[in-house]
Parts: C-alpha cells; structure tokens; sequence
C-alpha cells in the first residue's frame, strides 16, 4: 500500500526513534499535562494536528526561506498554528483549554515541531514531511498517554475518570499514590519507560564518548567512562 | 510591601521552581547538563533574558494586547481586544530580544559572549523562557512583580541545572544496567531532585 520509504519514515517515530524516548524532544508538556488521561489525550490530538499542519506548510515553502531567517520564519508559523488550536479549544473544550493552561501556549517552543521543522520538512516534500508529522505525533502521544494511563490509575484510581480501583475516600479498597500525581512521579516513569524501551530496542543504547578527566594535579587523562 | 516581594522570589526560586515544578525548560535541561561548568553558562543566560523579556512582555501585554489598552491612541479603539495574540507577540519579542542581547554582549564582552555565545541562540526557543511570560500573563502580575518574578524563575532554573550537572558528572562512574544508562537514569536523578525540592512546598514569607 506505502512504499517501503514512506512507511519507515511513518513507523520509525513509534518506537525506533520515538521522539520522546530517543530523540529527547518535547519533553517539558510529556511531564506537565500527564495527571489525567483528558488532558493528555487533548494535547496530544493538539501537538499532532500543529505539527502535521507546521511541517506541511513548511516544506511547501521549503526553497522560499532564506536559511539565515528560517527559525524565525518557523517560529511564526508555528505560532500562528498554536493560535489557531488554542483559539477552537477554548471555543470547543474550555474546561480542558483551562486545566491545560499555559502548555497549549507552551506548543510553540515544543522542541518537536522545530525539531522536525529543522531535521525534516527543511529536505523533504509535502508528501513525506505529513507522514513524518503523523509517525511523531502518533509516536509522542503513544508516550504521553501511557504515562498519563499510569498516573490516573495509580494516582486517582481512575482510568478517563472513571473509576476502576474503588477509592478508601469512597467507600473502596484503594489508598490512592499521591505520589503519582506529582510531578517527580512523571520523571521516574518516563525513566522507566525508556528503561524498557531501550532493554527491547538495544541498538539505541547510549554508548559514553571517551572522557578527557582533569586529574587533581591538572594533567588530563583520557579513559573509557564506566 | 517589600515582604510580598521576598514572598514571591522564594516562592519562584524554590517553590515553584519551572524546571522541577513545571518541567519547563526540560529539553535543554536535559542536553546541557553534562558539565558543570557548561550548566553555570547556560544557567546565567537564562537569568538575564528572563529579567528583560518577563517585564518587557508584561509592558506589551499591559500596553497594546489587553482590551482597552489602545484607547489612549484612538476613542474607537476601547473595545479592540488583541490577547489572542499574545503568543506570536511574546515568542517575538523573545527571539528578537535575544538576537539584540547577542549582539550587545558581543560588542561590549567578548569574554562573556564566547562563553555565553552558543547558548543564546538556544535560549529563543527555551520553554521556561516563554513559560515564565505565560505565568506573568496568567497570574496577571504588575511590573515590579514580573521583574521578580523572572529573576526569581531564572535563578530557580539554574540551581536546578547545576544540582542534575553535578550529579550527572558523579553519574559517570557509577555502573547501571546498560539500557538505564544516559538518558532512563537522568530522568529518574532529575525525578529525585524533584521530590527534594517538594520539600521547600509550603514555605510562606
């Protein structure tokens, strides 16, 4: 159905270079709006619909861009974009609009979109550039979503707010984690994600550079890092 | 008068630090914290362009977006309501901003700016920046408050950045599973400073 090319360049965000887990962009809104799947769902469906749009639009304008300008110029379409999005969700989802707060403002310095901007729109054609947009949208809401699965089971007991482990304030069984709903509980489960994800995908194993060590005396040594 | 001040510069270093409260900034958090010494550079640059740019876009915000804020040019303009375009003005006033910081550290300290220079660039597209113009909006802080307020955020930034730097550099003989190494292991380092700084919660001036 897709050529061999297209379908890489749709499939390989998902988990061979998932955004998140190994091309560390777009981390800051993966940690702040995961408490609740809601939010995070409405997040993600807003970062995919900007970058698809951004990334088409700047490889349709690809030759026009003077290189030295192009951040600039990327920075305002992308800007642009985000107004757009944030105008239709406090129209349509103004209670989400809310909880979301500053981080659908936050979408413009997502490193995703200028990432993919930069790293691909740039060199390729429309065609390629809303595939590579879909495969990181889909990729980066796969992440987010699980960790926001996690934190709203263990944390409030729920799953889309609906109640699956019956809390003890209720009449239930379940002490909900309160450490699940701060945020260092984001930090250790993306850690642990991407634990995971790299114990099945070895190849994306950092592997440390040789170190130059300042040793006390100030002559340097070099040597592998343990 | 000066204790709300206090309050709220405590309050946006520690309290609400942007790095570990609201994960802002994360993704540079996370590539420049190698070194220390690179961590202090970056660090700086972001104190000094959160203290121009949060109380230049509560100006602008104040002056030209709010409704209303034109009426001094033209009666008709009373009901002109401009906020919807606070993105596009705050993201340009700060990769304008820091195009003009770039060049005027360049001219008057080299020194500075080959320290500072490759950090610049990078600071444009920092979300604790444009973050830390958001919350001003939000919170809808006056002008001495935003000038707080991004000094405080900014000195909260870099002890975040330099604490996870320091880390990091004692990480390096440290011996985990081979798939935890780098990146799974400065999420969960950068998890527990976290919770530490959770400690300061609840402080009140």
């Amino acid at each position: 159905m897709l050529d061999k090319q297209t379908r890489s360049v749709l499939l390989d965000p998902l988990f061979d270079e998932n955004p998140i887990g190994k091309q560390v962009l777009g981390i800051c809104s993966a940690l702040a709006v995961t408490t609740l799947l809601k939010p995070s769902l409405v997040m993600c469906l807003a970062v995919t619909a900007v970058l698809i749009a951004s990334n088409v639009s700047i490889s349709l304008i690809r030759s026009y861009i003077p290189s030295s300008i192009r951040i600039i110029v990327q920075l305002t379409i992308i800007s642009s974009l985000v107004i757009i999005c944030d105008q239709v969700l406090k129209a349509f989802a103004y209670g989400v609009s809310r909880q979301l707060s500053v981080f659908v403002g936050l979408i413009i310095t997502n490193c995703i979109l200028m990432g993919r901007a930069e790293a691909f729109a740039m060199q390729n054609g429309p065609r390629a550039s809303f595939f590579d947009a879909v495969g990181n949208g889909v990729g980066y809401s796969l992440v987010l979503l699980l960790v926001a699965f996690f934190r709203e089971l263990f944390g409030s007991g729920s799953v889309f707010g609906v109640a699956v482990l019956p809390l003890v304030r209720d009449g239930g069984w379940y002490v909900p984690n309160g450490l699940m709903v701060l945020s260092p509980a984001a930090f250790f489960l993306i850690g642990g994600l991407i634990w995971a994800l790299r114990e099945w995908k070895p190849k994306q194993i950092e592997i440390e550079p040789v170190v130059e060590i300042e040793l006390e005396h100030g002559a340097p040594a070099s040597r592998h890092a343990a | 008068m000066a204790s709300h001040y206090l309050s709220l510069l405590v309050r946006s270093i520690f309290v609400e630090n942007l790095a570990l409260a609201f994960f802002l900034g994360m993704c540079s958090f996370l590539a420049v914290s190698k070194k220390v010494s690179t961590a202090i550079g970056l660090g700086f640059a972001v104190i000094v362009v959160m203290v121009i740019t949060v109380p230049l876009n509560q100006l602008l915000l104040h002056g030209v977006l709010r409704e209303g804020a034109l009426t001094a040019l033209h009666p008709s303009f009373a009901t002109v309501d401009l906020s919807f375009l606070v993105f596009l003005t705050f993201i340009g006033t700060i990769a304008a901003l820091v195009q003009v910081v770039e060049m005027v550290v360049d001219k008057f300290a080299p020194a500075l700016y080959s320290a500072l220079g490759v950090f610049l660039p990078l600071i444009a597209v920092n979300c604790a920046i444009l973050g830390g113009s958001l919350f001003m909006a939000e919170r809808d802080y006056g002008f001495g408050e935003s000038v707080v307020f991004g000094l405080g955020s900014g000195i909260g930034w870099l002890l975040a950045i330099v604490a996870l730097a320091a880390v990091r550099e004692k990480l390096r003989y440290a011996n985990p599973p081979a798939a935890l190494r780098g990146l799974g292991l400065t999420f969960m380092v950068t998890g527990l400073l976290a919770v530490c700084f959770m400690a300061f919660a609840g402080i009140q001036l």
